[in-house]
C-alpha cells in the first residue's frame, strides 16, 4: 500500500495515446464515466468536439473587447487632450474638438490595443511561454505535433489515482499507455 | 511538372489526394530540416545580397548628402520614394487578404498559401518603411512622428493624413507581425519535436514558447487567431484608405477625388496578388510543393487578380470620366497632360499593362498555365509600379500655375534605393523559406481527410 502511495506523488498524470481523434474521444469518455473530471487531451490540431467534450470557457473575447475599447479611449483621448486641454491653437475659429479627423487615429489605436491584447491574452491564459513542462518527458509525446492524439489524466484530479487511471485507460483502443513522472 | 491529377470534367484538388497527417507534417518540414537546401538558394541569396548592398550604399550617400541627391525638385517633391512606399505597402496587402479576409470567407484554400503571404505582407512593409523614414530628410529625428511628451510642449498635427499614415502603417507592421508569429507557433513545436540537432532545437524551442497542442491552449489559439483575423480584415481596408487619404486630402488636381480609397485598395489587393503569384509559381516548382499549392490555387488567385483589376480599370475609366463631366478645366488639364504631356509613355503603358493584358486571365488555358500567369503577374507588378508613377509624377510637375511647373527625372540614387529594397525582401524571404516552415503545417493538417474527420466529427451523446 505505501509503496503506490509513493507512486501517487512521483506521479504527474497518466498519458495514452491513440491513432486518432475518434478513439481519443471514445478514451475521453470512457474516463469521465469513471469520474474522472481534470485531464488534458493533446492533439496535432485544433478539434472542437474534444474542447467541448472537456468544457472549457474561454474569456478571451471579452478580454478582445475590453482591449479594443481601452484603445480607443486612449486614441481619442490623446488627441482630445493634445487639441483642446494641452496646446488649443485657435485656426480661424475652428473647432478645436475636430472629432472626424481624429477618427483615423482613433480606429488604428483601436485594432492595435485589441490584437496585442488578443495575443498576449492568448498566452498568459495558457500560461506560455512556458518552455518546459512535465508531459514532455513521456516517451513518444513529440508525435503529438505530428499526427498522435493524447490524453492525460492528471494527478490532481480529485478521485486520482494512479492504478485506477490506468485501469480506466488500459480498457480503451490506446497504442500506448505510460505514468508521467513528476519533475 | 507533376501538377494535380486533372482528371476528365474534375476541377483539380486543393491538396493532392493520398496524403494524411504524417505526410503533410513531414513533407513541410523536412524542406527546413533535413532536405539539402537547393543550389537556386544560394544563387538567389547570393543575387539578394548584392541588391541589399545597392540598398546599403544608397542609404549610406543619402544619409552623407542628404535629399538632393535624389531627383526631386519643388513642385514634385514626393519621387519615386512615396511611389515606392505605396507600391510595396499594396503588395504587402494581399498577405493579409489571403490570411485573414478569406480565413472568415472560410475559402480553405487559403490554407497552403497563407503563411508564406504573410511573410510576404511583413516583409514588403519593412521595405516600405524605409522611404518616408527617408524621406523625412533627417531619418534620425524620425521619432518627432510620434506623440510624446517633449521639452517642446508639442503634438504632431493629428488632423493631417501623413500623420494617421503613421498610425495606420505602423499599427500595420504590428498586426501583421503578431498574426504571422501566432499562426507560426504550433508549426514551430513540429519543428522543435523533429529537429535532429540540439541547438536547432533550443531555437525553435524558443520561438514555440513550449507549445505542446494542448485542447485547452488549441481552443484559446484558435479564438485569438480568428479575432486577429477580423482585427486585421479592416484594418488592412483603412491603411490604404489612409495612404489613399495622403493624396485625397490636397487639393493637387487629379488627387482630390473621392474614387481614390476604393481605388487605392483594389489596386493593392491586385498588385499583391500578382507579387502572391510571382512568388508561389517558382517557389512550388522548385521544392516540389505542387501538391499542396495546386493548380487550382493559381486559379483561383488569377481569378482575384483578374476581379481587382477590373475595378482598378473603372478607376481608370473614372478618373478621366471626372475630369470630363467635372468641366473644372484643372481637372481637363491633367488627364490630357497624362495622355499626351511629357509622361505620356508611362499613362500608356500603364493602361497597357493593366487594364489590357489581365484580360487574357479570362481564358481557362492562361490561367492553369504557370507560365503565363507568371508573365502576367510580372507585368502587373510593373504595371502597378507606374500607376503610382503617374498619380504622384504627372500631378505634382503641372498643377495650377505653369510658371510654377517642373519636370522629375529620377537619379541613380533613386533607383539605387528601389532596387535595394528587392535585395532586402528577396534577403528577408529567402532566409524565411530556409529556415521556417514556408506552408502552415497545422492547418494543412485540417486539410487531409482523416484530419478533416477527426475535427469536424460531432460530439457523440
Amino acid at each position: 500500500m505505501s509503496q503506490a502511495h509513493v507512486e501517487k506523488h512521483r506521479c504527474f498524470g497518466v498519458l495514452a495515446e491513440y491513432p486518432d481523434g475518434a478513439e481519443l474521444m471514445k478514451g475521453i469518455q470512457k474516463a469521465q464515466a469513471d469520474g474522472f473530471t481534470k485531464m488534458e487531451a493533446y492533439t496535432p490540431l485544433p478539434m472542437h468536439d474534444i474542447a467541448h467534450q472537456l468544457g472549457y470557457k474561454n474569456p478571451l473575447p471579452l478580454l478582445v473587447l475590453i482591449g479594443g475599447l481601452v484603445g480607443a479611449s486612449v486614441g481619442f483621448g490623446m488627441q482630445y487632450y493634445a487639441s483642446v486641454v494641452h496646446y488649443p491653437v485657435n485656426i480661424g475659429g475652428r473647432p478645436l474638438n475636430s472629432w472626424p479627423s481624429f477618427i483615423p487615429v482613433t480606429f488604428e489605436m483601436t485594432i492595435l490595443f485589441a490584437a496585442l491584447t488578443a495575443v498576449l491574452g492568448m498566452l498568459a491564459l495558457n500560461g506560455l511561454p512556458r518552455p518546459h513542462h512535465p508531459v514532455f518527458s513521456a516517451e513518444g509525446f513529440e508525435l503529438a505535433s505530428r499526427n498522435r492524439f493524447f490524453l492525460l489524466i492528471l494527478h490532481y484530479d480529485p478521485v486520482f489515482d494512479a492504478d485506477k487511471a490506468w485501469r480506466t485507460l488500459e480498457g480503451t483502443q490506446k497504442l500506448s499507455l505510460q505514468e508521467v513522472p513528476h519533475p | 511538372m507533376s501538377q494535380a491529377p486533372q482528371t476528365s470534367g474534375e476541377k483539380p484538388e486543393f491538396i493532392a489526394p493520398g496524403h494524411t497527417l504524417s505526410t503533410v507534417s513531414d513533407k513541410i518540414t523536412k524542406i527546413v530540416l533535413t532536405r539539402e537546401t537547393p543550389r537556386g538558394w544560394y544563387l538567389g541569396f547570393g543575387i539578394a545580397f548584392l541588391l541589399l548592398m545597392v540598398l546599403v550604399s544608397s542609404i549610406g550617400v543619402l544619409l552623407l548628402k542628404g535629399i538632393g541627391v535624389w531627383g526631386i525638385n519643388v513642385p514634385v517633391g514626393w519621387g519615386l520614394a512615396i511611389i515606392n512606399f505605396v507600391w510595396w505597402i499594396g503588395i504587402g496587402h494581399a498577405g493579409t487578404l489571403i490570411s485573414a479576409i478569406l480565413l472568415l470567407f472560410r475559402q480553405d484554400w487559403r490554407t497552403s498559401i497563407n503563411r508564406f503571404a504573410e511573410a510576404m505582407t511583413l516583409f514588403a512593409v519593412a521595405c516600405a518603411g524605409i522611404f518616408p523614414l527617408l524621406h523625412v530628410g533627417r531619418p534620425w529625428l524620425a521619432y518627432w512622428l510620434l506623440p510624446y511628451p517633449n521639452t517642446m510642449s508639442l503634438f504632431p498635427q493629428f488632423r493631417s493624413p501623413l500623420l494617421w499614415d503613421v498610425f495606420a502603417v505602423s499599427t500595420y507592421a504590428t498586426v501583421s507581425a503578431l498574426f504571422w508569429y501566432v499562426g507560426l507557433i504550433p508549426d514551430l513545436a513540429s519543428l522543435r519535436d523533429r529537429a535532429k540537432s540540439k541547438p536547432w532545437k533550443i531555437l525553435y524551442g524558443i520561438g514555440a514558447m513550449g507549445w505542446r497542442g494542448a485542447t485547452r491552449h488549441w481552443e484559446r489559439y484558435e479564438t485569438a487567431y480568428l479575432l486577429l483575423a477580423g482585427l486585421a480584415t479592416p484594418l488592412v481596408i483603412s491603411v490604404h484608405t489612409v495612404v489613399s487619404f495622403d493624396f485625397a486630402v490636397s487639393v493637387i488636381p487629379g488627387w482630390h477625388a473621392t474614387i481614390m480609397p476604393p481605388y487605392f485598395v483594389a489596386g493593392a489587393i491586385y498588385s499583391g496578388f500578382a507579387m502572391v503569384l510571382t512568388l508561389a509559381i517558382p517557389l512550388r516548382k522548385i521544392y516540389g510543393l505542387e501538391d499542396f499549392i495546386t493548380v487550382r490555387h493559381l486559379q483561383n488567385m488569377a481569378k482575384i487578380v483578374l476581379a481587382t483589376g477590373m475595378i482598378v480599370c473603372y478607376g481608370y475609366a473614372m478618373e478621366a470620366f471626372f475630369a470630363w463631366y467635372s468641366a473644372n478645366p484643372y481637372e481637363e488639364a491633367m488627364i490630357t497632360n497624362r495622355m499626351t504631356g511629357p509622361y505620356a509613355w508611362s499613362y500608356w503603358m500603364l493602361l497597357a499593362c493593366n487594364a489590357a493584358t489581365p484580360q487574357l486571365l479570362w481564358f481557362k488555358k492562361v490561367r492553369s498555365s504557370t507560365a503565363w500567369l507568371f508573365v502576367i503577374a510580372l507585368i502587373v507588378n510593373v504595371g502597378m509600379w507606374l500607376e503610382r508613377f503617374v498619380i504622384v509624377v504627372t500631378s505634382l510637375s503641372r498643377d495650377y500655375l505653369p510658371s510654377s511647373w517642373d519636370t522629375y527625372t529620377p537619379t541613380k540614387w533613386d533607383w539605387g534605393l528601389y532596387v535595394g529594397t528587392f535585395g532586402l525582401f528577396l534577403a528577408l524571404l529567402l532566409l524565411f523559406i530556409r529556415f521556417l516552415p514556408m506552408i502552415s503545417i497545422f492547418e494543412m493538417r485540417t486539410m487531409v481527410p482523416a484530419g478533416d474527420e477527426a475535427q469536424k466529427k460531432e460530439p457523440h451523446a
